[in-house]
């Protein structure tokens, strides 16, 4: 498996990927310098806190971003159907539009921000299936009906005639699913799918995105806050954190043997909720704020917050490590954990 | 003897919230959303009382009604032995003094006009103190809280999620109050910043004997934070004990179900059971007998039948569904 995947060709490579906010204030880089693979089949989740560029990241790749958000360097590499590798970070619009919910299905935390409240719900996606598809009205509704049948929405035919407002959160939720994975995408990007939802809905969410991914074999790239969630869906992880990916690992190993101080004071900092209680009840503390990407510290980013800083952490910057074959992590004193 | 009945700091009996639903043009008045349905239980002093369930679940609308933000259509709410329920103006201000709430929206209770030194000294106002001590006493609330005297000039805007709920923390603690509720206080807060805001509040709980009425839909929070749990389905308790008895042992489904469905801490924990089907059901639509058994795998005809009563299993641990060793 573990061979496969890394001779497998990537559905996704972002390389060096930077996206730069100009403010009245000056121009800050909300994303500095992302590099991840997303090979098909395989979950990645990029895991971070407000601020940490994770979302940028995904906008990005859809090409979604807003003035005064604009990619300033790198290269977003995407393999599509036809086995040909194009940079969307230099796609026109145009072009762009022919793969956005074709090739790469997208889906948020808010349905409601994606779906069509005056539409029903079969009608919209036989009209998202027939932007991309030459079907007949009739073929693209018979379609849309077997997508919430794939989605496990119980009487798919009868919910195919109502309203998002008439559905619960998590029908609405599979409803959006089955619009992003329409057109059979290769790359699946979900931005904090689950994150409004309640536990025991988010597992059915977490369940049906990884048995959908069995059987299409699309690659997915999740954005979430929620380590929980990352231990439940992910093969790979990637931790940012201000704008910079500073640990990327194999779930297992990740878990297992965290190197970068902020992953393990993170990991730390989180009640298990599989251990017993204790009467002592403190947490261990990341002490301080998360970081502002608008004020970065000159050298290490996480220096401010971070218990093993020394002089040079603050003199300038620490560049990726390989710790182990696919363990890698920007910190300068890694080995020393 | 006598002392044991006047332990409770907070005593709930029996209590009911029932929204009117709205009449419209066409149709007549529907019938009432029954948020919250005969809820009895009490929090001792020092004591931290969980209190989880998914949305709709009643959690909020509970403990709005014990602060009195909103109505109870009926039952009791006795604060330090005195009824809450029907109490008014004066009366109503001097007991609702030892209680505050602390939201998961900080704005909720933050005037955003204010700085967050106004903010805070307006519960030390409320208390009498002189105007003379008030800027040394919202200094002193401030580095209780872990924030720096000068924050006292920032508006809450000016502040980072984790730093707005410690002023939220500061306003709730300047009427030093016994019991506090927390309505999902670390929900909204990055994943770093909760444990800090966690901890603080463990620090006040101690130091000032604090009770907490802590509502949260995490469970491992939950766990790790709260002496006794109490789970609500469809504005009813299902189950309740203490923390360490309900997550060893739960015994109504639906506590299971929610047990299950938590994130796992590492991957190789990975949940392999079946998920909960089907979503939380509306209030509006109550049915009779179990609210539990449209989503219940062990549901039998009797479960149709009534409302199952809350039952003792264990000491202190008490379950309000029909079937046993399930």
């Amino acid at each position: 498996m573990t061979t496969q995947s890394a001779t497998a060709e990537p559905v996704l490579s972002l390389r060096g990927l930077a996206v730069e906010f100009a403010t009245k204030g000056g121009a800050f880089r909300a994303v500095d310098g992302v590099t991840l693979d997303v090979i098909r089949g395989r979950t990645v989740a990029l895991v971070g806190e407000s601020g940490s560029g994770k979302s940028v990241t995904i906008q990005s790749v859809m090409r979604l971003l807003k003035s005064p958000a604009r990619i300033a360097a790198g290269e977003i590499l995407f393999r599509g159907r036809d086995g040909r590798r194009r940079d969307l970070a230099r796609l026109g619009e145009r072009e762009m539009r022919g793969i956005r919910g074709n090739e790469i299905g997208l889906i948020f935390q808010e349905p409601m921000t994606s779906l069509n409240p005056l539409l029903k719900v079969g009608a919209q996606i036989a009209q998202a299936i027939r932007l991309h598809r030459p079907l007949s009205a009739r073929e693209a509704y018979a379609q849309a009906v077997q997508l919430l049948r794939q989605v496990e929405i119980g009487d798919a035919a009868a919910r195919a005639t109502q309203y998002p407002h008439q559905l619960s959160g998590g029908m609405r939720q599979r409803v959006m699913i089955a619009m992003a994975l329409a057109c059979s995408p290769v790359l699946l990007l979900a931005d904090e799918p689950t994150t409004a939802l309640d536990v025991t809905v988010q597992a059915q969410i977490l369940r049906l995105l990884r048995s959908l991914q069995e059987q299409l074999g699309m690659g997915v790239l999740f954005v979430t806050h929620n380590l929980g969630v990352v231990a439940e869906i992910a093969d790979e992880v990637e931790v940012m954190y201000g704008g910079q990916i500073i640990e990327s690992a194999p779930v297992d190993r990740l878990f297992d043997r965290p190197l970068h101080p902020y992953t393990r004071a993170l990991l730390a900092s989180l009640p298990d909720a599989d251990a017993p209680h204790r009467p002592q009840r403190r947490l261990a503390v990341l002490p301080g704020q998360v970081v502002d990407p608008r004020h970065l510290p000159p050298g290490c980013r996480f220096e401010p917050r971070c218990s093993l800083a020394i002089g040079e952490c603050r003199a300038c910057p620490p560049v990726v490590q390989a710790a182990a074959a696919r363990h890698q992590v920007r910190c300068l004193r890694w080995s020393e954990a | 003897m006598e002392r044991s009945l006047s332990e409770a700091l907070l005593q709930v009996s029996n209590l009911s919230v029932h929204f009117a639903g709205r009449r419209t043009l066409f149709r007549g008045a529907p019938p009432p959303v029954k948020a919250v349905q005969d809820v009895s239980f009490s929090v001792a002093p020092r004591e931290i009382v969980g209190l989880v369930g998914e949305s709709g679940s009643g959690k909020s609308s509970l403990a709005r009604a014990i602060l009195r933000l909103i109505s109870a259509t009926s039952g009791s709410v006795r604060f330090e032995g005195v009824e809450l329920l029907g109490l008014e103006g004066r009366a109503l201000k001097d007991v609702r003094r030892g209680m505050q709430v602390i939201f998961q929206d900080p704005y909720a209770s933050l005037n955003p006009r204010m700085t967050a030194g106004q903010n805070i000294a307006e519960g030390l106002v409320l208390q009498g103190q002189s105007a003379r001590l008030i800027p040394a006493a919202v200094a002193d609330l401030l580095h209780q809280v872990g924030l720096s005297g000068e924050a006292a000039h920032r508006y809450p805007h000016e502040f980072s999620g984790g730093q707005r709920q410690r002023v939220g923390i500061a306003r709730a603690l300047a009427v030093q109050p016994r019991f506090i509720v927390a309505d999902e206080p670390v929900s909204a807060l990055d994943m770093s910043i909760q444990a800090q805001i966690l901890n603080l509040l463990l620090d006040k709980q101690e130091q000032r004997g604090l009770a907490l009425l802590f509502i949260g839909h995490d469970l491992s929070v939950i766990r790790h934070f709260c002496d006794r749990v109490m789970v609500l389905y469809l504005g009813r308790v299902v189950e309740s004990g203490p923390t360490e008895e309900v997550f060893v042992n739960p015994r109504h489904p639906y506590t299971r179900a929610l047990i299950d469905a938590a994130p796992a801490a590492h991957p190789a924990r990975r949940r392999k059971r079946s998920a909960l089907s089907g979503d939380p059901p509306s209030p509006i639509t109550a049915v009779g007998g179990c609210a539990f058994r449209s989503r219940c795998a062990y549901a039998v005809a009797e479960c149709r039948a009534d409302v199952p009563l809350l039952r003792d299993v264990a000491a202190g641990h008490s379950v309000a569904c029909i079937r046993d060793g399930i």
